[in-house]
């Protein structure tokens, strides 16, 4: 099912990742029924992936996140273990400059003790978060076509049209989601190991009104904690997504001559050197969050 | 865009990175920037502490070259009043000497004087005797004109 290569199609096919889940197969294309094969593979069509419902896996996704998760790790690791207290290499003095710089910064922001977990949390949210981000200015045709090519050459019963793949792992809402509920689940964590089961739950139901008024508190306060994490999530995808979207509409301004393309190509310089800013910001909005509302959870009582 | 089970991956992922981050990234940076803090705190108050010795060491030089000058300037006062002493006690010496050999000068001129003195005094009237006995021989009374002369050569 070989598309025609239009606008639209372009941009769709940006927007879709790569996800791994049971196939499925159109039966009645006039009332949009899509039965399992039974079977388990990579979706070939945008229709397709919505139908593999919630146990399915974005591949690419969890592929450029992990890799990009471990490059950082195995940076810093590298640092640690050579680690002195002599003259810092060039390398030693970058990761130090890092970690000096979110030592400051959480210290500056938590005030509940020990910041044994905090610390280490919010240079991973920082580091993992900006290279995830930093795949973004990674021309958006570059990888996309090439993976699209090879697995295409590979698999024989495969169009390049139906091979998915994104780069960014943050324009997935699955993955700052991802993270976000992580988030929440360590502010719960913190909340309860800080003030009890019982110190949690009363400031959930009994506080801003009262005790009288428990159901509307408990209402309030578990939308106030649901919001942290859920607009932590959303801000760092809809800022990439956002970004994503400008750089895939510049790209397309290349198939539209000469004129509009240089213009295109001015606007990708612009935009990249805007993005820069975006997506370190962002990944410093999402470390310092965390650590705010993580210093929240060990706060006792407003 | 679906929401599916990449949300349960990422989570684990992320803790996985967090867990490794704390485990072994966080802990040995950290632990070498706070002793490279400690040693560069080391070396500063050396360095100050250095310093203030050198300090304490330039005063004492200072002090000690301020009295080897004084001690000098006394050694060189001592000597000039000790020249001047000599030069005072030579002078005194030279007088003293000067005036004796002048006194002892002038006694000898004396003595010889009156030595020349009693000489011609016995040789002119010797002399006077002879011419006057050459001139006058005739007429001329020994005796008288002796004591005539006599008297004469007393009043010389």
């Amino acid at each position: 099912m070989a598309e025609e290569l239009t606008v639209s199609s372009h941009i769709k096919h940006h927007l879709q990742n790569l996800a791994f889940g049971r196939k499925h197969e159109l039966v009645d294309e006039q009332n949009n029924l899509w039965e399992p094969t039974g079977s388990w593979g990579f979706a070939t069509s945008s229709s397709e992936a919505a139908q593999m419902g919630f146990w399915s896996i974005h591949v690419d996704t969890m592929l450029m996140s992990i890799t990009l998760g471990a490059l950082m790790m195995w940076y810093f690791r590298s640092v640690a273990k050579k680690a002195s207290a002599g003259v810092p290499t060039a390398m030693q003095n970058f990761a130090e400059w890092i970690v000096e710089f979110i030592d400051t910064t959480v210290r500056g922001s938590f005030s509940g003790g020990k910041t044994t977990f905090v610390a280490p949390l919010a240079l991973t949210i920082f580091g993992w978060v900006f290279l995830m981000n930093l795949m973004d200015l990674v021309p958006v045709d570059i990888i996309p076509f090439l993976v699209q090519h090879t697995t295409a050459y590979f698999v024989a019963d495969l169009s390049p049209h139906e091979v998915y793949f994104k780069i960014v792992p943050t324009t997935d809402i699955n993955a700052p989601l991802g993270m976000a509920i992580t988030v929440l689940l360590l502010i719960i964590f913190f909340s309860i190991k800080i003030k009890g089961v019982g110190g949690f739950f009363g400031e959930l139901a009994f506080q801003p009104f009262g005790k009288k008024m428990l159901p509307f508190n408990f209402a309030l306060e578990v939308v106030t904690l649901l919001a942290k994490p859920f607009s932590l999530a959303m801000r760092l995808f809809g800022n990439l997504y956002a970004g994503e979207m400008i750089f895939i509409l510049i790209a397309i301004m290349y198939s539209a001559g000469m004129v509009i393309g240089s213009l295109g190509a001015l606007l990708q310089v612009g935009w990249a050197i805007f993005h820069i800013l975006i997506i370190t910001l962002q990944a410093f909005i999402f470390m310092v969050l965390t650590v705010v509302y993580l210093d929240m959870a060990h706060q006792e009582h407003h | 865009m679906n929401i599916n089970a990449t949300l349960i991956g990422q989570s684990i992922a992320f803790l996985f990175f967090v867990g490794f981050c704390m485990k072994y990234v966080w802990p040995p940076i950290m632990q070498a920037l706070e002793e490279r803090k400690k040693k560069i705190a080391d070396g500063l108050a050396a360095a100050e502490r250095g310093r203030h010795e050198q300090e304490l060491a330039e005063k004492r030089a200072q002090q000690v070259i301020y009295e080897a000058k004084d001690k000098a300037n006394e050694i060189i006062s001592q000597a000039q009043r000790r020249g001047n002493e000599i030069v005072d006690e030579a002078k005194g010496d030279a007088r003293v000497e000067g005036e004796k050999i002048m006194a002892s000068t002038k006694v000898e001129i004396e003595q010889e004087a009156n030595r020349v003195r009693e000489e011609l005094r016995s040789q002119v009237a010797a002399v006077a005797l002879t011419g006057a006995a050459k001139i006058l021989s005739r007429e001329i009374d020994d005796k008288a004109h002796t004591d005539l002369l006599e008297e004469l050569v007393s009043q010389i």
